[in-house]
């Protein structure tokens, strides 16, 4: 019987089929633990090999590799929610609730994508705290600290747009609030320093812009309902690539 | 120790250049690292990332089951919750509108914050502490860190747990159903303080210009004179720039501590914008 499920095993390993995939066998030698490094484009993220004293957990306590899995946690639940949401005033909220009480997985969805970005806000500024207390930023890293703030930016503005797509009380107030500091900006905003001055009226400022009007509308939602699942994770997509692309080149400050 | 060479095997051809080989026991090429300190990535860092994302998963799953996301009324632009709310991580924002204007408070402020944030690593020439938690050589840069940090979480935590109604301040045991009083003090402006004092108006003004240019000026001179270390290692551009955003990361806490120990509302108001 095991002799047939070797066989078995090395026909399926010789077929064209399986050898146009694989390229080495399971990665339980060394030239094949090189190998998987080489062939697969989500570990070739990694070095062949990593120094013994990386594994230190109380180094880098995972937090930066966390703060990724999260935004690709949040892409997958982001497009499940996508296939029922509809950013429309008069249907947003009404589809929020069904997500909550009509559809199979659909509350665990919206709850996993909730705690999901709460805990990449948080694990983004712990990540950012660790890199700091390590000295990690410090030549040849200055660059991919500077891609790191850029990436906190953008997360925060993640978190800020999918703030308002419930389209409930608190979604709608916490971006009057968000928008009222943005008409205040100097110079760009109608009630900020000098902003009058620039000739900034109450549908020609940075908050019209934001809002696609003067109160938080129809426009406001579809504006963040595109940034929130197009632009900024696009935008997201690249910086990462560039962030892990640099750590890669520059190598790993300390233990890693 | 030189072993000498009687005849060579291979005499040296001059048109070919040669690179020392050496033969060593080992089952993977490796270079420029001491064999023992490296180990395979797979499955010894992959595992581990396997690991923390499935521990992680199940503490999201486990929250998620255990506390919903939340979702009120549908949203109406007539009714105004009390307190209005801004997502938890942009409390601490919010909660500095009570002692700044907007224009500093939500959009000045974190500007220089994330300015600030950019400019860590070419202001900081200090090149120890890579790769390691170090806190004796780097004591200026982890005290200002750390400080920014507590600031950025106090006020996200008064923010969250201890604002309710009107943005009042509600300890945890305080009926949060209850509006309370509005506050029996009055808050001034630091121009009229120095006009109580005898001072003309114009005068006023100039002690008010003064004041907050003073801050900086006495900011940027005392480390200059009294720590020329620090000084010199920084130069003049780094020290100017270190300087200038670590004074005013200070003074967002300065202007806290007046406005609640001496009720100043503004300390310099101008006809463009207020402080």
């Amino acid at each position: 019987m095991v002799d047939f499920f070797e066989n078995l095993k090395n026909k399926i390993v010789e077929t064209q089929v399986w050898k146009s995939i694989f390229r080495h066998g399971f990665p339980d030698t060394d030239t094949n633990r090189a190998l998987v490094m080489f062939s697969n484009v989500l570990l070739h993220l990694h070095p062949v090999k990593v120094r013994k004293s990386a594994l230190r957990i109380r180094y880098t306590w995972c937090l930066g590799g966390l703060t990724f899995f999260m935004f690709i946690l949040l892409t997958i639940t982001g497009v499940f929610l996508m296939f029922y949401y509809v950013p429309d005033t008069r249907s947003a909220y009404q589809n929020i609730k069904d997500l909550q009480y009509a559809l199979y997985f659909g509350n665990l969805m919206r709850n996993l994508h909730r705690w999901g970005a709460h805990a990449m806000v948080f694990l983004v500024w712990l990540h950012m705290t660790r890199v700091f207390l390590t000295g990690s930023y410090k030549p040849p890293r200055e660059f991919n600290w500077i891609v790191g703030v850029l990436l906190l930016v953008l997360t925060l503005l993640l978190s800020w747009t999918g703030y308002l797509l419930p389209w409930d009380q608190l979604a709608l107030w916490a971006v009057t609030v968000g928008s009222k500091m943005a008409e205040a900006s100097p110079l760009i905003g109608y009630s900020g320093p000098f902003g009058k001055e620039m000739g900034m009226r109450v549908d020609n400022d940075i908050r019209f812009m934001l809002l696609g009007g003067t109160v938080v509308g129809q426009s406001t939602l579809l504006r963040f309902y595109v940034l929130h699942c197009v632009g900024l994770p696009l935008l997201a997509t690249l910086f990462l690539a560039v962030h892990f692309w640099r750590i890669r080149k520059d190598g790993f400050s300390g233990p890693l | 120790m030189a072993i000498e060479v009687k005849h060579e095997i291979f005499p040296k051809n001059p048109k070919k250049s040669y690179g020392l080989v050496e033969l060593v026991k080992g089952t993977s090429p490796i270079t420029d690292k001491e064999p023992e300190t490296t180990v395979f990535t797979w499955p010894n860092l992959v595992f581990i990332e396997l690991i923390a994302i499935l521990l992680s998963s199940i503490i999201l799953i486990a929250l998620s089951l255990y506390s919903g996301a939340p979702l009120e009324e549908m949203a109406s632009p007539d009714t105004t919750p009390n307190p209005m709310k801004a997502p938890w991580y942009f409390l601490g924002l919010q909660e500095l509108l009570v002692f700044f204007d907007p224009w500093l408070a939500g959009v000045v402020l974190p500007g220089l914050i994330i300015v600030g944030l950019i400019l860590v690593p070419y202001i900081d020439v200090n090149p120890k502490g890579v790769g390691q938690y170090n806190y004796t050589d780097r004591k200026f840069a982890i005290w200002t860190f750390s400080f920014g940090l507590a600031l950025w979480y106090i006020m996200i935590v008064v923010g969250v747990y201890l604002r309710g109604l009107d943005w009042q301040w509600y300890w945890p045991w305080d009926d949060w159903e209850l509006h309370k009083p509005p506050s029996a003090v009055s808050l001034i402006d630091y121009s009229l303080i120095l006009t109580s004092w005898g001072l003309s108006k114009g005068g006023a003004q100039i002690v008010a210009y003064a004041t907050v240019v003073g801050y900086f000026v006495v900011g940027m001179t005392i480390p200059f004179i009294f720590f020329r270390k620090f000084y010199k290692e920084l130069g003049f551009a780094r020290y100017n720039i270190t300087m200038l955003f670590f004074l005013m990361m200070m003074g967002v806490p300065v202007k806290i501590i007046l406005r609640i120990v001496f009720n100043i509302k503004y300390l310099l108001v101008t006809p463009f914008f207020k402080i």
